[in-house]
């Protein structure tokens, strides 16, 4: 058993795990910044990066929806039509929590 | 939505980044940083704290239940700081470690967490010259959350690095917070389900797409990031549909003229 193999099976292997996920994380935290300081932002660029917020967000929650079923899709079309109405996000917030409350209760 | 402000909301974020004075116009196109966006920034974070609080819950709940200390759990939520990943750390938490396993956690959590890099990049431009060490501090404390708050901000107009830092920074408070709660009261949260609160983050995150909303054109590479994630959510297990369909809708964008 090398020093480093007894180091880790000790108390401190949970440290060592929790040091190593927060290295990895902050490299990934970091990365961009660093990656576009170093690279020219061609208008090409600047449009896949302006497409991102957008992309970000349905590539998060449509699988997630999508898998969440029927009271999920029209609980999320009723906040994002009172959002797009209203422009209050905690009010849509709560309509789409309430629609969902709702729709299950009922049994939809 | 044709101005760059727009209506609603953004009238009144912009009101308060700038404060009526005659250099109002540069301090909304130059990068600068004020306490007073600080303040706001965490006023601007308040939608997201519901989505906030019921992961962490679920994740000091979880980590309690597998046999976390409370060291461990803490250190998670307070040095990782990204939720899926901290989420997927859990089902492969070890009560002894080796280094193969210990590698195989950071490799997973890499995976999971690889699409903040993208987050990074389209900082980067607001970023430029800010101090290296306020910089070093406020990627720490990137989320998705944050960050698309802080995008809303950006997209009209604001360059306020303090609404990014002082969005961040609250985020970090409340996700240690509801962290410790779900570690002692995990077991008394009532079945999240019945109120909706499993989707609370599905519901914000849609909420947010409508002040990004410029067109059926520009959102084009959404459905392209929408199809893709689904396609990789179908086929391949974990989170990396993500990271996929995000670089899938970048890619889009950089090939629609």
């Amino acid at each position: 058993m090398t020093a480093f193999e007894s180091f880790v099976a000790g108390p401190w292997g949970a440290a060592v795990a929790i040091a190593g996920m927060a290295l990895v994380t902050y490299l990934c935290r970091i990365a961009g910044v660093v990656v576009m300081s170093r690279v020219r932002i061609t208008p090409r660029i600047e449009r896949g990066l302006r497409a991102l917020p957008g992309s970000i967000i349905m590539a998060t929650i449509l699988p997630v929806v999508i898998d969440a079923g029927v009271p999920a899709m029209l609980a999320i079309a009723a906040a994002v039509f009172v959002m797009a109405v209203t422009r209050i996000d905690l009010a849509s917030l709560a309509v789409g929590l309430g629609a969902i409350s709702l729709l299950r209760a009922l049994g939809v | 939505m044709g101005s760059p402000f727009g209506i609603g909301a953004p009238a009144r974020l912009t009101g308060k980044a700038v404060k009526g004075t005659e250099q109002s116009l540069m301090s909304t196109l130059r990068p600068h940083f004020s306490s007073a966006g600080f303040k706001h920034g965490a006023r601007l974070a308040v939608p997201a704290f519901p989505g906030f609080i019921m992961f962490a819950l679920a994740f000091g709940a979880a980590a309690a239940q597998k046999g976390l200390s409370l060291g461990e759990t803490l250190g998670l939520s307070a040095f990782v700081y990204a939720g899926a990943s901290q989420m997927v750390g859990l089902e492969i938490w070890q009560k002894v470690w080796t280094p193969s396993t210990i590698l195989t956690i950071i490799t997973v959590t890499a995976v999971v967490n690889v699409r903040m890099i993208l987050l990074g990049a389209t900082l980067q431009p607001w970023l430029r010259d800010e101090p290296k060490l306020r910089s070093a501090l406020n990627l720490f404390l990137l989320t998705e959350a944050g960050w698309i708050i802080s995008t809303r901000y950006h997209s009209e107009g604001g360059r306020d690095v303090g609404i990014l830092l002082g969005s961040a920074a609250i985020l970090y408070v409340v996700w240690l917070g509801a962290t410790l709660a779900g570690y002692f009261a995990g077991a008394f949260v009532p079945d999240p389900r019945r109120f909706g609160l499993d989707l609370v983050m599905p519901v914000f995150f849609s909420i947010m797409l409508v002040p990004l909303w410029k067109g059926v054109r520009p959102a084009l590479p959404w459905l392209v990031a929408g199809l893709v994630s689904l396609v990789v959510h179908a086929l391949v297990p974990g989170y990396l549909f993500i990271a996929a369909g995000a670089l899938a809708g970048v890619v889009a964008g950089m090939l629609i003229e």
